[in-house]
């Protein structure tokens, strides 16, 4: 019996592509094969002879016995049509090992769509001491027990308003992973105001990763990020900042990282903004906000993201054959040493190997459940101290969610984002459709070019 | 007469993917938080590489 809800048919540019989502397998074929797959998966029968009756008006019967037999040899090899698994693999013991540090409940801009209510999250604007951010390194070296890559990211509101107790942590942070034998990526986001010469040197040198944020073009970055006032240009700040920023990173990861609204639906324009000011690494995510707010996306949104998810792909792929190219990180993919089954059942490991720090030292399972008392799971004092809350996100896996389950990208996505699937999809259990249908033409975009550069 | 190999002929196969496989081998947890790196508002696994 072939299981075909999991396999997906899709071309772009005359390329011809079919995802095996229950085996994670991708095949790149002609137009032949990819016919012949697509009519079996809706609903031909799997036979040589039904296949050639069905496409001998257009090919040979033997290029399609020829087609027929390596689609055959595929399917023997679970590589198509795969099965999808019986019994659901046992989860396998995790332990924390990365934490979102938010060291400033504040923030010098007022960002319109921000999810932290402007920085405050909902709650005091407060800044976290250097003696919590000491017990949250503890909490970390000591709930990671013998996992040795660890990961602290600087996180708020703005963390440059805290850039004290930023700094004093990773030295402290260093010390202590060099006594217990862990090593601590440290990484930041900042909204690039506060930056300074000396904050960039100490950030290049002991950030592992530096995140830089900003919309795109003056026009779409400075309508929704603005300063407490309203007044000047935020792009006009932190853009020389940036540019001198990543120019002394000397090539260490960073990312210029934006947000696409509604009223930036042809985003495309600002990732190619971005590209031509110098910056090569490249994020740019959707929105994510209530369907009712006037900039937030919707499902009409949909053809229009699409279609411009596939110009922002044909215009990567054309920075690559003539002028300096660029990484956007919402196409690459990794299809050679890609995560294990577990990683990809696990996810983001939200409340059981990721938390959030609040700046009195609370934890949450990850930044965007922040304020909300119900999740609330312990402090960094007493550590976790409501583990079945963690234990109920890490259950709620791909393999759970029925939909997800017979989704072709489960394992590239790994189910999406809890908070969202809980806040937008209405449980759990329910992703988030849109992020989903998003998520999907990313990956299409990806294969694409991952197919286009290495064939 | 001998037989025509009709490998490759129709189909590439990008990536072989076994994922059952990874049942006994992987689980070392090593690798990056999903979060933490670009995004801090989506979830994505197929673009990290395993730190093995």
């Amino acid at each position: 019996m072939l299981d075909k809800e999991c396999v997906h048919c899709f071309s772009h540019n005359h390329q011809y592509f079919v995802v095996d989502g229950n085996s994670g397998s991708v095949h790149l074929l002609d137009e032949l094969a990819y016919q012949m797959i697509k009519a079996i998966k809706d609903g031909l029968e799997f036979d040589e002879t039904a296949v050639i009756n069905h496409l001998s008006n257009e090919y040979s019967p033997r290029k399609i016995k020829e087609a027929f037999e390596e689609i055959t040899v595929l399917v023997k090899e679970n590589l198509l049509f795969s099965p999808d698994f019986t019994e659901i693999p046992k989860e396998i013991d995790s332990v924390v090992k990365a934490l979102c540090l938010n060291v400033a409940h504040d923030c010098n801009l007022r960002c319109k769509y921000c999810f932290a209510q402007t920085g405050d999250f909902g709650g005091k604007r407060e800044l976290m001491s250097y003696a919590v951010a000491k017990k949250a390194v503890d909490f970390l070296i000591n709930a990671s027990k013998n996992r040795h890559q660890l990961e602290l990211d600087f996180f708020g509101g703005e963390p440059l308003l805290n850039f004290e107790v930023v700094k004093k942590t990773v030295l402290y942070g260093e010390e202590q992973a060099k006594k217990h034998n862990k090593n601590i990526r440290f990484t930041i986001t900042t909204n690039g105001i506060g930056l300074t010469k000396a904050i960039q040197d100490f950030l290049n040198e002991k950030m592992y990763n530096v995140v830089l944020s900003i919309d795109g073009r003056r026009e779409v970055n400075d309508a929704v990020r603005q300063t407490i006032n309203g007044e000047g240009s935020v792009h006009d700040v932190i853009v020389p900042k940036y540019q001198e920023f990543v120019k002394a990173r000397k090539g260490k990861q960073y990312y210029v990282r934006g947000t696409f609204t509604k009223n930036n639906l042809d985003f495309c324009e600002d990732v190619l903004y971005l590209a031509g000011l110098g910056f090569d690494q490249i994020s740019m995510e959707p929105v994510v906000a209530d369907s009712a707010l006037d900039y937030a996306l919707t499902e009409a949104e949909l053809p229009t993201i699409f279609h411009e998810y596939h110009r922002l792909a044909d215009e990567l792929l054309e920075y690559y054959q003539t002028k300096k190219s660029f990484n956007f990180f919402h196409f690459n993919v990794e299809l050679k040493k890609g995560p294990c089954l577990y990683k990809r059942i696990a996810g983001c490991g939200a409340g059981h190997e990721y938390i959030a720090v609040t700046p009195t030292g609370e934890l949450y399972p990850c930044h965007q459940f922040i304020g909300d008392e119900k999740y609330k799971i312990g402090d960094v004092s007493q550590g976790i101290i409501r583990p079945e809350l963690g234990e109920r996100l890490k259950h709620a896996h791909v393999l759970n969610k029925p939909t997800c389950r017979k989704c072709w990208a489960k394992y590239y996505c790994s189910g999406g984002c809890h908070f969202n699937n809980l806040k937008y999809g209405g449980s759990l259990s329910d992703p988030y459709l849109l992020a989903c249908e998003m998520e999907r033409k990313r990956l299409e975009c990806s294969l694409y070019i991952y197919s286009s550069l290495n064939n | 007469m001998k037989q025509e190999k009709t490998e490759h002929k129709h189909i590439k196969t990008l990536t072989k993917s076994s994922l059952t496989k990874t049942l006994v081998s992987g689980g070392c947890g090593e690798c990056q938080a999903s979060c933490q790196s670009a995004c801090k508002t989506s979830c994505t696994v197929g673009n990290q590489a395993c730190e093995r």
